[in-house]
């Protein structure tokens, strides 16, 4: 039995993963990464259009604070976040832009003086600060106050994830490639470890650390378009799920996002949109101002998607051999401005559909595109069941997305998520010994060699390719951007039938080593499981928040549903989870649920809202007049934070007197 | 409506890790839909002909650099090759020349762009009291980061080292990617190298004075890099260093 011992283990090699892991060996932790492919590689590299953070450098940005960004946040969660974390992460996100500087980020700079930008429609002429001459630029997003959102052209994930990887190569940081963790070894109170196999050799090995962060991205692969690399497959929730302990949160949640590309599903940025662009039906007309007149493009994302559905299935949609499609206009922001700040979005148009948009409309879709959903944790990072299991990024639900992610929140957690929960993970380290218990290992190992055996050797009859692509279907068609009680129920039954074959598949391929059959056969059953979770999660949820919604229950329901979904898989023989629900306390609340700004405010009201409410107010009118706004937050909800990310935020304002509006 | 047309596969076959094996061409057929990619009739091929067959891919959007493969005679990202623009229909695919085979169409590029990493120093060398990430940031000229942004593109997709004559004969040459990402440390303000410094790691035959100039690197970057610009402006830069010593 092949065992490698470690202090940090990390599973995925992306931004997240790789921050923590920087995090670890700066503290002197041996570290070990595992991940599927070459860490550039990773999809944190396709993020394109910037992250968020409340710098206020530009002029569009001023007034901006992290006050201003956790209220964005929340409200973008449709209250479904975790009000502690989405203030811990608000906090450190200019902290993090600005490391990323100092680690190579060639973030876009502003220039003083007059630039013309597209809002609305029309040409404008904005004027930057002399002071703020060369400092980090931002960029529109949807669901923002303000200009929060920075950004390196339409490669902001590249660059930051080239960064943060070459930092971890200077940091000799060693990752273990095409390595493919399938089980987590525990004792049903801490995770030791992970079970691996390398995908060249075949070989399965123990990798045993103090502590375990799984950091693996989303599980958009469970549907048949989705704008995800490949890999995006839910391996790393499944194998949470698969200790039968540890929870996943809110799987249901899942984001579609308004401009991927028709056929494909490759992404088009929000910053598309973000920087001018129009959306437009099949006669040219610019729709998004009938349904939402007052944010119209840059609404929400899950509200962008619904309305561009709606909009559809009038038969306002443009007929194609795969379905009806929409336009994303970007030609009015000029040739000089999609050749370099979109210049990414230019190659996919000229490659994928020969296409030039300078001068084309292009044809997108609303396509599945990221997991709020993921591994629970708590705010630092640990699993509450698992001691050791930690999980950062779009495989975690750390939760400060709830129910619906705003654009440039995602690269931002990757980096802040990480940056703050490294820390946690560091402290985790120091303070407990590894524990190795080779019986435990043994049986972690014996099972998953079961599991290849039984496949290679058994005389199962079903393809996995088969089961994979009925799977994907099932997701497309019943649990997409709207759904219904009775097409879910249809959907966890197919699935479970699918879950109940996939226990009898059969490969032609009988090799032990490089066999990417054999890859399939041991994710698709995972996949299963993850999906459904998904299915019955949002089946059991019968009200409509952020990206969930039903048809059959429109209306937010805080007075039932102000609470986060939790799924188990306590029964590995079970074809379903079991879900239970993690309430969230309004009277803890900064920000106590309200109307989020889109359609009508038709939301269900929980009873302790106007409680908390009226509490706030007796706590901001006990504080004075004296009092700032860090006082008055910390007065209404103190958050806790590694002490050396505590520090405040110095920004341009704080030198200069500004002022600015959206 | 014209029937589609059927496509033919010529591919690389090998498993390096069977000692009965030996390597061979094979070719498949497959039935073309319109936008067929290779990375979407590589994936049919597999999951309805032959579930063995080995390649990489990850964003199947241009982005990661995973896929670079030979498509008749040229390197080139698997991903966003349409097979429309093959008018006969025949498709031959070699695994990238230069990396270590992993398998058919499989090779590992990330092991050769990680030690190249290291040998370079390729990540940037600032000046380590200057940060301090509570504190406005310090200012960087407009343009700079765009120019920066431009060289940064790079993939690391290994086709400029599959296309390179120079590569081919001398195993320790480091190529345009390493040239590439020289450059980009070189021109940013934050990085404390000098030309000096960098002179040492690529001012021999093993960088700048090794390359042939005869730019394959140039004519199969997926990314359109400035090869030939960059890396003559490298070479000036070396050359001074020479001069001013």
């Amino acid at each position: 039995m092949k065992i490698i011992y470690t202090d940090s283990l990390v599973v995925g090699a992306g931004l997240a993963g790789l921050r923590v892991a920087i995090a670890s060996k700066e503290r002197g932790l041996d570290t070990v990464v595992l991940s599927l492919i070459p860490a550039k590689r990773s999809h944190s590299a396709a993020a394109q259009g910037g992250m968020q953070a409340s710098l206020g450098n530009t002029v569009k940005g001023m007034g901006d604070d992290e006050d201003v960004h956790f209220q964005d946040t929340v409200k973008g969660s449709d209250w479904g976040c975790d009000q502690d974390v989405a203030r811990m992460f608000a906090h450190c996100a200019p902290k993090a832009v600005r490391e990323l500087a100092n680690w190579g980020v060639p973030w876009s700079r502003i220039t003083a003086g007059d630039r013309q930008v597209v809002v609305n429609a029309e040409k404008v002429t904005i004027t930057e600060a002399e002071k703020a001459h060369g400092l980090i630029n931002a960029r529109d997003f949807g669901g923002t106050k303000k200009w929060r959102t920075c950004y390196t052209a339409d490669g902001t994930g590249h660059s930051l994830l080239y960064a943060v990887d070459n930092k971890a190569i200077e940091m000799d940081i060693p990752v273990h490639e095409r390595i493919e963790a399938l089980s987590l070894i525990h004792d049903g109170k801490r995770c030791h470890g992970v079970i691996a196999r390398c995908l060249v050799t075949g070989e399965l090995r123990a990798y045993i650390g103090k502590s375990t962060t799984i950091a693996t991205g989303g599980y958009g692969r469970i549907y048949e378009v989705s704008t995800n690399a490949i890999i995006c497959e839910g391996i790393g929730q499944a194998l949470a799920l698969d200790t039968g302990v540890a929870t996943l949160g809110n799987m249901e949640a899942v984001q579609f996002h308004p401009t991927a590309i028709v056929p494909v599903g490759i992404l088009t940025t929000e910053g598309c949109r973000g920087d001018g662009g129009l959306l437009r039906d099949k006669d040219g007309h610019r729709f998004m101002p009938d349904y939402e007149p007052e944010k119209k493009e840059l609404a929400s994302r899950d509200v962008v998607s619904r309305r561009m559905t709606e909009h559809m299935r009038k038969g306002k949609g443009v007929d194609s051999p795969y379905g009806p499609h929409l336009w994303l206009d970007i030609t009015l922001l000029g040739r000089k401005h999609v050749e370099t700040n979109l210049r990414e979005v230019k190659e996919i148009c000229e490659n994928f559909l020969g296409i030039d948009p300078a001068k084309d409309w292009i044809p997108v879709r609303p396509t599945q595109h990221y997991s709020m959903g993921g591994i629970r944790t708590n705010a630092t990072g640990e699993s509450p069941q698992l001691a050791g299991l930690f999980s950062v990024g779009e495989a975690a639900c750390w939760d400060m997305h709830g129910f619906n992610r705003l654009g440039g929140n995602s690269l931002a957690e990757t980096v802040v998520g990480g940056m703050i929960i490294g820390k946690y993970v560091a402290d985790y380290c120091e303070k407990n010994t590894l524990e190795i218990n080779t019986q435990v290992i043994d049986n972690s190992m014996s099972k998953l060699q079961a599991e290849i055996d039984d496949l290679l050797v058994g005389d199962g009859t079903e393809n996995v390719f088969e089961i994979k692509l009925a799977m994907q279907r099932i997701m497309m068609d019943y649990v997409g951007i709207f759904r219904n009680g009775i097409e879910l129920e249809k959907a966890i039954t197919e699935l479970k039938d699918l879950l109940q074959r996939s226990k009898n598949i059969g490969l032609k391929c009988k090799k032990r080593h490089a066999n990417p059959e054999l890859v399939e056969a041991l994710r698709v059953p995972r996949m299963l499981r993850v999906a459904l979770t998904v299915a019955c999660g949002a089946n059991a949820r019968t009200e409509s928040r952020g990206a969930h919604a039903r048809e059959d229950y429109p209306q937010r329901n805080d007075k039932e549903w102000l609470n986060r979904t939790l799924s188990t898989w306590p029964n590995e023989n079970a074809l379903e989870p079991t879900l239970s629900y993690e309430q969230l306390d309004v009277m803890k609340m900064e920000l106590p649920p309200g109307y989020r700004g889109y359609g009508n405010d038709n939301a269900v009201a929980h009873p302790d809202t106007a409680k908390r409410e009226t509490q706030i107010a007796d706590i901001l009118a006990e504080l004075g007049d004296d009092a700032d706004r860090y006082d008055k937050q910390a007065a209404i909800m103190p958050f806790d934070l590694p002490e050396t990310l505590r520090p405040r935020n110095e920004r341009l304002s704080d030198t200069i007197a500004v002022s600015g509006e959206k | 409506m014209t029937s589609p047309r059927t496509i033919s596969f010529e591919i690389f076959r090998y498993d390096p890790q069977d000692p009965n094996d030996k390597p061979k061409m094979v070719t498949y057929e497959i039935t073309e839909a319109p936008g067929m990619t290779v990375f979407i009739a590589l994936n049919l091929l597999r999951e309805q002909q032959d579930p063995s067959l080995q390649f990489d891919f990850v964003c199947r959007a241009g982005i990661c650099g995973s896929c670079a493969m030979v498509i008749n005679g040229k390197p080139t990202l698997a991903c966003r090759t349409l097979t429309a623009n093959f008018p006969d229909g025949k498709i031959k695919l070699m695994p990238l020349p230069g990396f270590e085979l992993i398998g058919d169409l499989s090779v590992n590029t990330g092991k050769f762009m990680r030690e190249l990493a290291e040998r370079l120093q390729l990540w940037l060398q600032p000046d380590a009291n200057d940060i301090d990430i509570h504190r406005l940031e310090s200012p960087m000229d407009p343009a700079e980061a765009a120019k920066l942004y431009e060289l940064e593109r790079c993939v690391e997709c290994g086709v400029c080292v599959s296309a390179c004559a120079t590569k081919q004969m001398k195993d320790s040459f480091v190529g345009a990617v390493g040239m590439m990402k020289i450059a980009r440390f070189e021109m940013d303000s934050r990085d404390t190298r000098s030309a000096e410094d960098f002179y040492h790691v690529i001012g021999n035959q093993d960088g700048v004075f090794g390359c042939m100039t005869l730019l394959g690197c140039q004519d199969a970057c997926p990314k359109d890099l400035p090869h030939m610009q960059q890396i003559a402006y490298l070479r000036r830069k070396m050359a001074q260093t020479i001069v001013s010593c």
